[in-house]
């Protein structure tokens, strides 16, 4: 029964850490400017892209792996600076439509540069070797994801939690107006807010897109919904429920799309019944079944908790 | 000063005079190809074939006239929403004849706009049945794919000894389902079984299929997909060292997909329309052209390896210049008039319609990667009666 349903499992841990890193970024926007930041899974497929071009242009690993990460926290920067900034006083609704806007540019934009063809991600060793663990063979990548997932949500909960910038953070989720009356300066605050998320998004890219190889301008769509949904699931604005939620959704359609094995290994059905079409039906019904039960997610009655 | 500037002004202004002067009248072909989305990089290479026989042939005589034959593109987005709109662009600019798409499900979707204004259609890589079925414009010179399904099920079954297949398709994809089906029933017929799975458009996670084909211990993985998820698929297969041999359709017939293979042990097994080598002349001249000319060597993925899918899209272009010639007129109720007694050999083999508007073929030829070197090689030339 283990070794069947290991395999799942373990995708489904990958995954999930992948999809939590993007998820942070969608929360922690929201936690402070209450903004669906729909461009976040683009920015994320734009890492991505970076990757692939800086590689090919010659740029060895070693520079061009930190100078994604830098460049992919910048976008997120130009992003706010240009597209919500101006907007700081607007009804939030055409925030959320500079948002989409933001999102189709940056498609359309890899579109042009691209034309339309899929990109090879380029190979990082190490992490792209295969292991065998416990009998299921994977790529190094898999194992690595929740671990780094982890030990960076536990460096942004310090930086959070100890650290002036992490106060300011808490306050301007807390009151918007008030802590600018109080002397902090909020447009620092977002824009630090969107470099992190921004980073998180271009580390998670470099993890997801090592183990699915291919990068178009859409890659960024079905994950970032993902995140999005786990974002809401574990409590939208909460971190730790961002990252919870990432991991259950990410083990739930693995699991779903090895159910029919598991169910006929364990004797349970006499043939597959086709049950892995529906994965991510199962997924997304299973969070229409918790925001009916509770509808401010799995973390989301402590506002103490936003940011 | 000014004198001699207004006088060049004017020279510039008669300088295009003369040039239309010279200018033959035009008729044009439209192109209804993917250039985006999943299946661009077949598009494109489709569409490269187009190019280089146009500019190989770029007039011909239609009745006693001579006229320039001018290719028009529409971008299908390889997607069934788009591609009524890319239909509806080349019916107002009034093409005479169209060619596409690689794809059954957008061929489908545009095919109605085309019958509507009376345009015929010569489909070149779009092999479900359903294309051409019930209707008098649409064509095609490729095989079909309850022929395909049979080839490959039955060289999984007899060639490579395969009694549990697993079929992964894509859901709500034409093709994918289409082809899928064809092989279960064959394969269910030689006395295999068959295990199927359907994956939602946009996935990239296909470890835990993979998984599923180990559990279920299939001897053959078959994934008749685009090219974007079968990367995806190979590299993951890779990954997981799996022991089965991967078996597609025409679509993974890409140097793209032999790239996404160069260097690992996974095993891939294709049909396909041509294989380079079989017409030498078409092979160097075509290869030169994309020496030539970066923009083609680009759309060709980066090297100057020949799909067969070009060779197709070179094929189609000669059926069209076939048929002007026999209606006599830019006409494109007279060129669908025209079309099903057209006959030509091309590259890929001799071009003949039958009733329902299908070219009659009945060999496919089998492929498989060279993982050494990440060059397709020629296995066998598969005919079934």
């Amino acid at each position: 029964m283990w070794s069947t349903v290991f395999p799942y499992l373990l995708s489904g841990i990958s995954v999930g850490g992948q999809y939590a890193l993007i998820a942070i970024g969608y929360t922690m926007v929201y936690g402070i400017l209450r903004l669906i930041n729909f461009a976040h899974g683009d920015v994320f497929m734009v890492s991505g892209i970076l990757m692939v071009y800086l590689v090919a242009s010659g740029i060895p690993l070693y520079v061009s792996i930190p100078l994604v990460l830098v460049l992919t926290a910048f976008i997120g920067f130009l992003i706010e600076r240009v597209a919500y900034k101006p907007l700081r006083s607007a009804p939030r609704m055409s925030v959320m439509i500079s948002a989409i806007g933001v999102s189709y540019t940056l498609q359309n934009l890899v579109l042009y540069i691209t034309g339309g063809l899929n990109q090879i991600y380029p190979t990082i060793p190490w992490i792209s070797n295969s292991v065998t663990i416990f009998g299921a063979t994977t790529k190094m990548v898999t194992i690595i994801t929740p671990f780094l997932t982890i030990l960076l949500v536990f460096a942004l909960v310090f930086l959070i939690n100890k650290t002036k910038i992490g106060m300011a953070m808490r306050a301007v989720s807390k009151d918007f107006e008030t802590s600018q009356l109080m002397g902090i300066k909020i447009n620092s605050v977002i824009s630090t807010t969107f470099v992190i998320g921004s980073f998180l998004a271009g580390v998670g890219s470099m993890l997801y897109f090592t183990n699915y190889t291919t990068v178009i301008q859409t890659s960024g769509a079905m994950p970032g919904l993902k995140a999005f949904v786990a974002a809401v699931f574990g409590g939208i604005g909460s971190i730790p429920g961002a990252v919870v939620g990432a991991f259950i959704i990410g083990i739930m359609e693995n699991i779903i799309k090895g159910l029919d094995v598991i169910l006929f290994k364990a004797g349970m059905i006499a043939k597959p019944l086709g049950l892995a079409t529906f994965s991510d039906a199962f997924t997304f019904a299973l969070l229409i079944i918790i925001l009916v039960v509770k509808p401010t997610g799995l973390f989301g009655e402590k506002t103490t908790d936003k940011v | 000063m000014r004198k001699i500037l207004s006088a060049l002004l004017v020279l510039a202004l008669l300088v295009p005079c003369f040039a239309v002067a010279d200018d033959l009248p035009v008729v044009k072909i439209g192109v209804f190809e993917p250039a985006s989305g999943d299946s661009g990089a077949g598009g494109k290479q489709e569409t490269l074939g187009m190019q280089y026989a146009n500019q190989e042939t770029p007039t011909v005589t239609i009745g006693d006239t001579e006229y320039k034959v001018e290719l028009v593109y529409a971008d299908n987005g390889s997607s069934t929403d788009k591609a009524p709109s890319a239909a509806q662009q080349l019916v107002s600019q009034q093409v005479s004849v169209a060619l596409g798409s690689y794809g059954s499900a957008v061929s489908i979707a545009g095919s109605l706009y085309f019958k509507d204004a009376n345009i015929p259609v010569i489909g070149v890589t779009c092999t479900n049945p359903q294309v051409t079925l019930n209707n008098n414009h649409y064509f095609r010179i490729c095989f079909l794919d309850p022929f395909q399904g049979t080839v490959l099920a039955n060289y999984a079954f007899k060639e490579l000894g395969a009694r549990t297949a697993y079929c992964l398709a894509e859901l709500g994809n034409d093709y994918d389902v289409g082809l899928s089906t064809y092989f279960q029933q064959e394969f269910e017929k030689l006395g295999g079984t068959v295990i199927s799975d359907f994956f939602p458009t946009g996935n990239s996670d296909f470890t835990s299929y993979l998984t599923n084909a180990t559990m279920f211990n299939a001897d053959v993985f078959f994934c008749p997909v685009s090219i974007a998820y079968s990367t995806q698929i190979l590299q993951q297969a890779a990954a997981q060292n799996v022991t089965f041999p991967i078996l597609g359709g025409d679509t993974l017939d890409s140097n793209v997909v032999a790239n996404a293979a160069k260097g690992t042990n996974v095993k891939v097994v294709i049909t396909t329309f041509y294989q380079e080598g079989a017409n030498p002349t078409f092979d160097t001249g075509f290869k030169a052209w994309l020496n030539s000319n970066a923009e083609a060597m680009t759309n060709n993925g980066g090297n100057d390896m020949i799909s067969a899918v070009s060779a197709m899209g070179y094929d189609a272009y000669y059926t069209a210049l076939e048929a002007l010639k026999a209606a006599g007129s830019t006409d494109s109720a007279a060129v669908m008039a025209a079309l099903p007694s057209v006959t030509l050999t091309g590259v890929s083999g001799a071009i003949q319609f039958d009733e329902t508007g299908d070219a009659i073929r009945t060999s496919a030829y089998v492929k498989t990667i060279n993982t050494e070197t990440g060059d397709w090689e020629f296995v066998a030339e598969q005919t079934v009666e």
